[in-house]
């Protein structure tokens, strides 16, 4: 089950993507042991120049990682076909149940990384590099991660059998018994409306009263919300969202809202939704980095920018949201 | 914003004045990319045409094996077949295939029954239902110049000649089902391959709740157990995994191709000219950053991908759509002597354009990351001083 487009090009990106995060690890390694800001000698200044070249690839790293979960998907969606009683990349995704973890750990691995560059961001602008150790321990957590992902991504691949005609009967005999569950297990409709724009209401408070009052708390508090509010909202579109794009009461696929049949409505909701998460989480991660920082002004006006920002795509995924309960005559009066 | 505009221009404009090395490089990469732009899109529309080919197909087909091979069946297997609750008509099929001496081709000779004229109207002329009367496929029409009453001549399995005359020809549009099927009358089949009265090659099973299908073909299986009942989802699997296995091979086969390319990028990239060096160092020395230069670099492997990109898929494009996959075909389509001449559907979507993202620009930008770094860390006295 190896031979095809989709898996090939995923499985060897993927493994160029280790290969840079090996390096970058032994790199960060070296610069963990022998880095001295106030030392000229030439190996302290060829680390220095080795920081570019980090904060490049980790870049590439963070762009592979946001379209490698899209491949993913599309993948696992274009390979429904081959299974019996998968409907769409749900389907597949149970065909072997490693493809739920890789998935999870492509949405982790696009945390981790973003938070990184923004550190990385943080950190080029501070006079001094205050935070080359962090930065780099932090690097070497992100490693062993993606290779996690890789090995499983792998396993997952390998251990499909398409379920195809065989030479002595038809291939459904050979799974009976074993079907597959094609959709996904959802909560209930309006508590989980409740919850979700409460949830989101919250978050955008906390938001605001963070920017005003830059009490440390508060930050720490917005970052956690960030979180809260990521999971609330993924379980509310397969609970609720994903029926008022379908306008069907039991398809919750949260896959299907990405194909161009939907107008490819997924990508701006999904996008705003983790951008959001991201710059509100990099926000609070920015409050820990304050103490050590030299001097707290730069970093006080990165804090305010991204909280805004994120405030604002959270508002746009909300809009998003809003507009086909409100708009499109679909209701879930009967639910 | 407007400074990373302004490198993006100063990027541009450096590339444009070393066209012909970089000329080099996009034409290679457009080379590699339309090669495998070619492949992901032919096998789609090949993907594409089967199945809409399969939509019109039988729900369950039920054939017999003997000894693992594929054999006649008895009437009989009919008749309990037809008692499974839920099961409508069942239809006998009689099909094979013949080798015709003077072209060199495989025909598909078929007997005509009920349900085979909703699947393939569209002909010149019409079925007759006359004995001694045939209509044959275009492919098979223009191999032996036949129009509407020539004479097919067929050898029989007693070597003995029957003439054929031909009622209709079916038209270009059904061309990939009908391209060398002949279609005879149930007694010419019977006569012609010395087939017994009470024998078919296959049964259609018509089942009334699509969602049954499954059941049936369990039940059959149960009562006939040397049957291979076969529904039209698993045809579908399997051809749709077929084809996702011919492109990878492909692809598989390209593999060393891609490899070869990134090598010479990483070259290329690597290998600075003395003139380019100065200027690098003379931007240095003008209070760019070593991060300036690396977005330079980043902006130049991104034109350079960007345009090769979008030359080697409108090329692919041009060549599946337009040309009708002349260079490719042969390796993913099979092998036949009559094969239907078909202009395949234009089709391309998003998966194939990231897809092929991931096999050459994400390789490509890989490579030149670390001789950009390299470039871009270039002391500017060093190189100023020569």
């Amino acid at each position: 089950m190896i031979l095809h487009p989709g898996i090939l090009a995923l499985l060897g990106g993927s493994l160029i993507v280790v290969v840079m995060l090996l390096y970058s690890s032994y790199l960060g390694i070296r610069i963990l042991r022998r880095w001295d800001i106030n030392s000229s000698s030439e190996e302290q200044l060829s680390l220095e120049r080795r920081t570019y070249l980090l904060s490049t690839m980790m870049s590439f790293v963070l762009a592979f990682e946001v379209l490698s979960i899209f491949l993913f998907i599309y993948t696992a969606d274009d390979l429904h076909r081959q299974f019996v009683g998968a409907m769409c990349a749900t389907g597949s995704l149970n065909a072997n149940p490693a493809g739920w973890y890789v998935l999870y750990l492509g949405i982790l691995i696009f945390f981790l990384s973003s938070l990184w560059i923004g550190i990385n961001y943080i950190d080029q602008r501070t006079e001094g590099f205050p935070f080359v150790r962090f930065k780099y321990g932090f690097l070497l957590v992100i490693t062993p991660v993606l290779i996690v992902k890789t090995y499983l991504q792998a396993k997952y691949f390998l251990g499909l059998n398409p379920n195809i005609i065989t030479s002595c009967c038809g291939a459904l005999f050979s799974g009976e018994g074993r079907g597959l569950s094609s959709s996904l297990s959802s909560l209930p409709i309006r508590p989980m409306q409740y919850i979700f724009f409460s949830v989101v209401g919250i978050f955008i408070i906390m938001a605001l009263v963070s920017i005003k009052t830059k009490r440390t708390r508060l930050w720490y508090i917005t970052g956690v919300m960030s979180l809260v509010v990521f999971i609330i909202s993924i379980a509310s579109i397969v609970s609720f969202i994903s029926l008022y794009f379908y306008e069907i009461p039991t398809h919750h696929c949260p896959f299907d809202m990405l194909q161009g049949y939907y107008n490819y409505i997924g990508y701006p909701l999904y996008g705003s939704l983790f951008s959001g998460t991201v710059l509100a989480m990099l926000a609070s991660t920015a409050e820990i980095l304050k103490k050590k920082a030299p001097s707290n002004s730069n970093i006080e006006r990165y804090q305010k920018k991204w909280t805004l920002v994120s405030v604002l795509f959270i508002i746009v995924f909300v809009s998003i949201v809003l507009y086909p309960m409100v708009f499109s005559t679909f209701t879930l009066e009967g639910y | 914003m407007i400074k990373h505009l302004k490198i993006l221009e100063f990027a541009i404009s450096s590339l444009w004045r070393r066209k012909f090395k970089n000329l080099g490089i996009i034409f290679v990469f457009s080379l590699i990319i339309f090669v495998l732009s070619s492949i992901l899109l032919l096998t789609y529309s090949f993907k594409k045409e089967a199945i809409a080919v399969l939509e019109g197909a039988p729900e369950l087909i039920v054939q017999r094996i003997s000894a693992g091979r594929h054999a006649l069946m008895p009437v009989e297997y009919m008749k309990k077949v037809e008692k499974i609750p839920g099961v409508g008509a069942v239809i006998p099929r009689l099909w094979g295939y013949y080798y015709d001496i003077s072209t060199g081709g495989n025909y598909t000779v078929m007997a005509e029954y009920s349900g085979l004229k909703d699947l393939v109207n569209i002909m010149e002329g019409g079925f007759t239902g006359e004995k001694g009367t045939c209509i044959i496929g275009k492919g098979i029409s223009d191999a032996r110049f036949a129009g509407i009453g020539s004479i097919i001549p067929i050898i029989g399995a007693d070597g003995k000649v029957r003439k054929l005359k031909t009622a209709g020809i079916f038209t270009d549009e059904s061309r990939i089902i009908t391209n060398d099927l002949i279609i005879v009358t149930p007694d010419d089949f019977r006569d012609i391959f010395n087939l017994p009265d009470n024998m078919v090659t296959d049964i259609v099973v018509q089942v009334y709740n699509p969602t049954e299908v499954d059941n049936v073909a369990r039940k059959i299986k149960k009562i006939l157990p040397d049957t291979r009942p076969i529904t039209k989802n698993e045809i579908l699997r399997t051809y749709d995994t077929l084809f996702d296995w011919r492109s990878g091979m492909v692809l598989t086969m390209f593999l060393g191709a891609i490899l070869a390319f990134i090598i010479l990028a990483w070259d290329k990239a690597t290998g600075l000219s003395a003139e380019e060096r100065h200027e690098i160092g003379i931007l240095k020395a003008i209070g760019w950053e070593t991060s300036d230069v690396m977005e330079l670099k980043f902006w130049e492997g991104l034109v350079i991908s960007s345009l090769s990109f979008l030359t080697g898929l409108i090329g692919g494009y041009v060549h599946i759509f337009f040309f009708g996959a002349s260079v490719f075909s042969p390796a993913l389509k099979g092998w036949s002597v009559i094969f239907p001449e078909f202009h395949l559907m234009p089709y391309i979507n998003p998966y194939q354009i990231v897809v092929l993202l991931f096999m050459t620009v994400i390789p490509y930008m890989a490579a030149t990351i670390v001789p950009s770094w390299k470039a871009a860390i270039t002391d500017p006295d060093v190189v100023m001083r020569g």
